[in-house]
């Protein structure tokens, strides 16, 4: 079968790969139908995520068949077309039963950091990934979905990570009625969160980056206030002074480790490794936000350390909430929202490449190419 | 955007989901109280291991189910076997890891190689794309690299 193959940083092609095998009772093999590059995806492909080995499979947002169960599965059946949540979960251990679909504690053997994500490096489990014509999916009881039937199948694979992580992104920021929520990234799952946030009563979004076409974009999509912080010359101080010199309710961190807009963080971040990639929207987002605020992150950041201002959280008495999303726990509402027209996930996607050309693609996005905002791989097998 | 005179509750969806209920919100909310119990909850089979699987020491056991995708070899399969033996809050863990990773790709240059096979780096790196969306920040690299490379050589050359 086709796959992607990761080669080095910077380097992925697309080439013939053993088709995978049902391992464990509970797994399923899943025919790919649509898989998505997603911006955590660039963190692999920076070589920024330890343990990412050559000839890995990356891809953890992908929907497809069910093409095979082991003998355990009963919630799924062959011919099914699913969603796939990013995350893999047993749907048993205390974790799971809290919701914490993200942090299951049977799915990943090589870090208690994180629980198992597909193709997301030996560090998140050392699965394959769904950027293949075919997938392995273990806990098929519990994590693929079968899609509505009168779902847009573009709206269902966003439904696998984008929407839910977006949306918990703004779920975690304990947003109140008439708050100022700032987003920092205009991304996916920035432009996500931003959107999400009027669900939750915001009377003000404002959204932060520094690439203008994703801003335009990002202003339409999520109707929100955009800036570029390179026009700007401190962040941080033109926040405070467009919320009356208080600081924003909320702050949400959709960046991660490779944050531009500070020499120090870039130069510690990036180009040294000195720690686990540029913190600076986290750096922002706690200046950023009044004291006894708020700040959700959902940007990915590196397991070692990251150089934060956490006094500044101290003095502020700043309430920190972060996590992986948990898709599962979130599907019902969020399939119901798209359902309804509330909420436009293929509205996102502006790229659509075979998964012949996963090279180009993963440039394109990496690069920031063609106004890229969102791009769908689509396998020769998908029909 | 101008904010003034804007009525954000006229954005679809505005408010649907404000529950004042909702605090401490997720991760806490859905709490158990079964982290009490530990680790002793009901478990799935454990997954058959017939390739190395490397392990956190943080835990006593595997998960019930691994990845079994490209087990450790070579080199880089040495430095992680080393990093393994460390704690996940050891430097001496993921510093390791990372050099792997770097180890890891000359390998996969030299596996190529091994098997007959020319890696085409260039393609590799997306540079069709670049050729066609970004000819000029190509052009520019290309000039770039050029001219780094012939002060390099010119330096060395003068140094000999």
């Amino acid at each position: 079968m086709l796959a992607m193959n990761y080669r080095g940083p910077y380097r992925v092609r697309a080439e013939q790969r053993p088709m995978p095998e049902i391992l464990h009772p509970e797994d399923a093999i899943v025919r790919v139908t649509r898989t998505c590059i997603c911006g955590s995806d660039l963190h692999l492909y920076h070589g920024m995520v330890p343990d990412t080995r050559v000839g890995s499979t990356f891809g953890h947002e992908f929907t497809g068949i069910i093409e095979e169960v082991g003998p355990l599965v009963t919630n799924v059946k062959i011919g099914d077309q699913v969603l796939v949540p990013f995350n893999i979960a047993c749907g048993k251990c205390n974790f799971c039963k809290q919701g914490l679909y993200g942090n299951c504690h049977e799915s990943n053997s090589m870090a208690t950091a994180v629980g198992g994500i597909f193709g997301y490096s030996h560090t998140a489990g050392g699965y394959d990934g769904g950027q293949a014509e075919y997938v392995r999916v273990p806990y098929a009881n519990t994590g693929p979905t079968v899609i509505p039937a009168d779902m847009d199948p573009d709206d269902a694979v966003l439904l696998t990570d984008v929407v839910p992580t977006g949306y918990q992104a703004a779920e975690m920021g304990g947003i109140k009625e008439g708050d100022t929520v700032v987003v920092f990234g205009a991304g996916p799952i920035g432009i996500m969160a931003a959107r999400c946030a009027w669900f939750f009563g915001a009377a003000r979004v404002i959204i932060i980056d520094h690439i203008d076409y994703r801003l335009e974009f990002a202003k339409n999509y999520a109707k929100c206030e955009a800036y570029n912080f390179k026009s700007m010359e401190d962040p941080v101080l033109f926040i405070k002074k467009i919320t009356d010199w208080y600081g924003a309710d909320v702050c949400i961190d959709c960046v991660g480790c490779e944050a531009e807009g500070n020499t120090l963080q870039t130069f510690t971040g990036k180009v040294t490794l000195m720690q686990a990639g540029a913190a600076t929207a986290l750096q922002w987002a706690i200046n950023s936000v009044k004291k006894g605020g708020i700040v959700s992150i959902v940007g990915v950041y590196g397991p070692p350390f990251n150089y934060v201002p956490i006094g500044n959280v101290v003095n502020k008495g700043i309430t920190i909430r972060a996590n992986q999303a948990s898709v599962k726990r979130l599907l019902p509402k969020l399939i119901d929202h798209v359902q309804s027209g509330r909420l436009n996930p293929k509205g996102l996607i502006t790229h659509r490449i075979p998964l012949e050309e996963v090279s180009d693609a993963y440039h394109i996005f990496s690069s920031k190419l063609d106004e890229c905002i969102k791009t769908v791989l689509i396998p020769s097998t998908k029909a | 955007m101008n904010t003034e005179n804007f009525d954000y509750k006229s954005i679809p969806g505005w408010g649907i989901d404000i529950d004042p209920e909702n605090e401490p919100t997720y991760p806490m909310k859905n709490y158990t109280g079964d982290d009490h119990k530990r680790s002793n909850y009901e478990k799935s089979p454990q997954q058959p291991i017939d390739v190395e699987v490397l392990k956190s020491n943080e835990r006593p056991q595997y998960s019930a189910v691994v990845g079994t995708t490209v087990p450790p070899a070579g080199l880089s399969g040495a430095i992680r076997r080393y990093a393994f033996k460390h704690s996940e809050d050891r430097y001496r863990h993921w510093i390791p890891l990372i050099l792997a990773d770097r180890v890891n790709s000359w390998e996969g240059i030299f596996e190529d190689l091994r098997k007959g096979y020319i890696p085409n780096v260039l393609a590799e790196r997306g540079w069709k794309a670049e050729l066609k969306y970004n000819p000029q920040g190509l052009v520019k690299k290309v000039f770039v690299t050029a001219l780094v490379a012939s002060l390099a050589i010119t330096y060395f050359s003068r140094k000999k």
